[in-house]
């Protein structure tokens, strides 16, 4: 086995790090590329308002995810009131609605033509522009879509630090005559603060790689920005560039999530975790509380989705033809196997961690692991520029060697798009694979060893029973987040090849809302599984808390 | 014959020799021990035995049955021996039957059953059979592991450090428990330990490792009464080094007065040796003459660990039933009672030899 280990596996897993930084490096190095009259222009023209923008847009959805995320993990995780199990896990419901699908679901509800203005119109008798009503379709608009689905991030790792706070600190502050309140500013958040940031930059990660809502509201940001200069002026060396700078911006991000993380552990003040002494609430304080849980449910999930079911329902008859069953089969495919290709993948390489745990096999995963980060946008350039330049060496060879011109063997077809979905899910797959394998104690094979099984036996008998939950959940994961994903999709994907996801955007695009909303539900409803299972694992880690305690 | 047979082996990971030279012997039905501080080789020797790790040099023989040497390397699981680990390594996913069945999935159904049943019940958990492991306490956890490790009836079993995750209380009780199941299913086995309590409560014959090799190879009360160097007197038990130079045949002349003891080879009149003073070869006298001061007192319920101060300023320590209870700065009276003291040459000269 040692031999094998290191004649191929190490190299391999070098390999696929190397390959996996291609896009990043790709876009990163397009930096020293001469700036062309495109680039020079757009620096002058619109890059200011794109910085503005995507600056504007962070701050806000900053704001707006710590509002709604530290406030309802601290009433979830602290505090006792009428509902308040429930919205344990109703409050993660939004992290299955993509913003792009909320944002136009709520455009179609709030515009002129739409339900509530009508409504409006009607009870008073008011006409356009005679009675005030904020636009939809502005940037406060999207930092309210983005804050609405992406606050989850905050709740989860929010509350987890809550109540992973040891009792004696929160008491000790109590006997010190700090009262609640006092306690949640002077000891409870500065407690969970790394663990509020680090959640914090996730959301932000996915504000910045946002293409879907931001291009819906027309707002000029980087990841639009990036698409105008590919599509509309069709010069890659200036899209690259910008996208190198909106790289520098994710990069900060990853620091400043990895720093907090590692804080986050520090932080940690005591092994010893008993129930935490809740507060009672009561009055007019517990509907305070049950209503500050409530809105977010209400407007990031419940409502976009009852809508969307009522626009499904007037619609499906039209929608649902042999060309959606189509779509569908396509997307339920491609998640398919790109979810296996990446599952694989993270097997290979967390395996080959945990056989041999050297400096270069480690870094070589944390290299090729990035991606989770990176916007698809960015992914999509970084891969269409190396891709586009290999095939037109191909098509040169083959045609000297052949007389013939193959095509776009690997920019043009599904490979590309496979890469992509690689790149940027395989820290997913990684991260819940470890997670499984971290249980399977090294002394767990000596001991199958020992009992007589040979290290194959030990393999079937041992890490495959104990292996199967994590690797179904990274499957799932990564299906439901291929499922969701638009850009990479929209640039890379093969001519006349579409996705549940772009096909409900490309229909939402044209103002055709309701017709898009059969396509919409699909993703929603497939998306709760893992929240569902996220939910579920949630409450098994309290609940053995507890019995720890009992024990 | 004996059942194990360890010859002369050398492991090294990479350039560092972690094992060297170690040599012992295990005879049906003993059970035998690794005792040392961590880092000493002790649990190195124990995978080699088990086929973990390879060896550099010398030989292994299980039963006869030659299963390492320079060349060759019987995989573990053909050795036919049982081990326990540290933190138990039981499989989360399987109940406890399941976990003791684990080793003799090709028995007969009838046959498995039976043997779970029976060792479930000798480790004294009849009822326990469905439960899983995350539901069971740390000391029942470590049963389980020794009924898995059992249970195909291995011809040796390997235990490394199978008390050190468990509650101090817990450890001897155990060990004791454990000893008696081994005894009484006549089991050969090997205890890796770093805890000299544990080592005496279980083990027939104890090996002491340190850097690597074994410095002695004896009874508890031998490594106790008759260590053959410092390290082993020091690891052992508790006692002073008191210096002193040979005067006569048997005779040391130290600070505490004229000593008889076993001189070391090589010993003539004027050669300097230290002497080990044991807390039990100074004896509390109230109406004892000789007086030492009291400089330090520890109560351990039974009795009391006194340091003394002798008049000629030597340090020794008395081990006193508790009801003698002396302040510090009190003067004590004391009984030397040196009648059979171990010799050591002199340290730096012992390590110049080697």
């Amino acid at each position: 086995m040692p031999n094998l280990a290191g004649r191929i596996w190490k190299p391999s897993i070098i390999l696929v790090a190397i390959v996996f930084s291609i896009p990043i490096l790709t876009i990163a190095s397009s930096i020293f590329e001469p700036s062309g009259e495109n680039w020079q222009h757009l620096k002058q023209t619109v890059l200011p308002e794109y910085l503005t923008n995507s600056g504007l847009l962070v701050l806000g959805v900053t704001v707006g995810t710590l509002l709604l995320g530290v406030s309802t993990a601290w009433l979830t995780a602290m505090c006792r009131f009428p509902g308040k199990s429930l919205f344990v896990w109703l409050l993660l419901l939004p992290l299955a609605m993509p913003a792009y699908i909320i944002a136009y679901t709520y455009t179609g509800m709030f515009d002129f033509a739409g339900p509530v203005q009508s409504l409006i119109r009607e009870w008073t008798g008011l006409r356009y522009g005679q009675y005030y009503f904020p636009e939809i379709r502005s940037l406060g608009g999207a930092i309210t879509m983005l804050s609405l689905v992406l606050y989850p991030y905050v709740y989860l790792l929010a509350r987890a630090a809550f109540l992973e706070q040891s009792v004696g600190v929160l008491e000790v502050s109590r006997t010190l005559g700090c009262g609640p309140w006092c306690s949640f500013y002077r000891v409870a958040l500065p407690l969970a603060r790394p663990a509020i940031v680090a959640g914090l930059s996730l959301a932000l990660m996915e504000t910045l790689a946002d293409y879907g809502t931001v291009a819906y509201f027309g707002l000029g940001v980087f990841t639009t920005g990036i698409f105008r200069t590919w599509f509309g002026m069709g010069d890659s060396i200036a899209a690259a560039k910008m996208a190198s700078l909106l790289l520098f911006f994710v990069f900060a991000l990853i620091v400043i999530e990895r720093v907090s993380r590692k804080r986050a552990q520090y932080h940690h003040t005591s092994t010893k975790y008993s129930r935490l002494p809740e507060y009672q609430l009561r009055g007019y304080r517990a509907w305070l509380a049950f209503l500050v849980c409530l809105v977010p449910v209400l407007f990031g999930f419940l409502l976009p989705a009852g809508q969307l079911s009522v626009w499904a329902v007037e619609t499906y008859q039209d929608m649902v033809d042999a060309s959606f069953i189509t779509l569908t089969l396509h997307t339920v495919l491609l998640g398919l196997s790109a979810a296996l290709l990446s599952v694989i993948l993270a097997l290979f390489l967390a395996y080959g961690r945990r056989m041999l745990p050297t400096k270069a096999v480690i870094s070589s995963i944390r290299v090729a692991s990035v991606g989770y980060a990176i916007p698809g946008t960015v992914i999509a350039v970084g891969i269409i520029i190396p891709f586009a330049w290999l095939d037109v060496q191909i098509n040169q060879v083959v045609e000297n060697i052949f007389g013939i011109t193959p095509g776009l063997l690997l920019s043009g077809t599904l490979f590309a798009l496979m890469f992509a979905y690689m790149v940027r899910f395989l820290a997913v797959s990684l991260q819940t694979v470890e997670s499984g394998l971290g249980k399977i104690k090294h002394s767990m094979d000596d001991a199958a060893r020992s009992l007589g099984y040979r290290p194959r036996q030990a393999l079937l008998k041992v890490h495959i029973p104990i292996m199967q939950g994590s690797v179904l959940t990274a499957l799932l994961i990564v299906f439901v987040d291929v499922m969701k994903e638009l850009p990479a999709t929209l640039i890379l994907r093969p001519f006349d090849f579409n996705t549940l996801a772009v096909r409900a955007f490309e229909l939402a695009s044209d103002e055709r809302l309701a017709d898009s909303s059969t396509a919409a539900l699909m993703i929603v409803l497939v998306g709760l599984l893992p929240v569902i299972y996220l939910s579920k694992t949630i409450a098994q880690s309290r609940a053995g808390t507890q019995n720890e305690t009992a024990l | 014959m004996n059942l194990l047979q360890v010859d002369q082996i050398d492991v090294s990971y990479g350039k560092a020799r972690i094992v060297q030279e170690v040599s012992f012997a295990l005879g049906e039905g003993k059970i035998g021990c690794l005792l040392g501080p961590s880092g000493c080789g002790k649990t190195t020797v124990l995978r080699a035995i088990a086929g973990f790790e390879r060896v550099g040099q010398g030989s292994i023989e299980i039963a006869g049955r030659r299963v390492s040497d320079k060349k060759t390397c019987m995989p573990p699981e053909q050795r036919k021996i049982g081990m326990v680990f540290q933190d138990f390594a039981l499989f989360p996913n399987m109940s406890v039957a399941d976990n003791i069945r684990f080793g003799i999935r090709a028995w007969k159904q009838q046959e498995q059953d039976a043997r779970i049943h029976e060792l479930l019940a000798m480790i004294g958990m009849p009822a326990l059979g469905q439960a899983y492991p995350h539901q069971l306490s740390g000391g029942q956890q470590q049963r389980v592991a020794l009924a898995r490790a059992m249970a195909p009836k291995p011809t040796i079993l390997l235990l490394d450090e199978p008390f050190s995750s468990l509650d101090v209380e817990l450890r001897e009780q155990l060990a004791r428990e454990v000893r008696n199941i081994l005894k009484q299913e006549n089991i050969t086995a090997i205890l890796v330990t770093h805890d000299q309590q544990e080592a005496f409560a279980m083990a027939d014959d104890i090996c002491v490792m340190h850097e690597g090799r074994i410095q002695q190879h004896d009874t508890a009360y031998n490594l106790y009464h008759k260590p053959i160097n410092h390290f082993v007197a020091d690891f052992i038990g508790e006692g002073v080094i008191v210096p002193g130079m040979v005067v006569g045949g048997n005779t040391v002349n130290t600070e505490l007065g004229n000593i008889h003891g076993l001189v070391p080879v090589g010993c003539k009149p004027g050669c300097h040796v230290d002497v080990l003073v044991r807390p039990d070869d100074i004896v509390h006298d109230d109406e004892a003459t000789e007086t030492a001061t009291v400089v330090e007192r520890a109560f351990r319920g039974s009795d009391f660990l006194y340091t003394l101060r002798m008049p000629s300023g030597a340090e020794v320590l008395s081990l006193v039933p508790s009801h003698h209870d002396h302040e510090i700065n009190e003067k004590i009276g004391i009984h030397l009672k040196f009648d059979h003291l171990v010799i050591f040459k002199k340290q730096e000269a012992a390590q110049a030899e080697d």
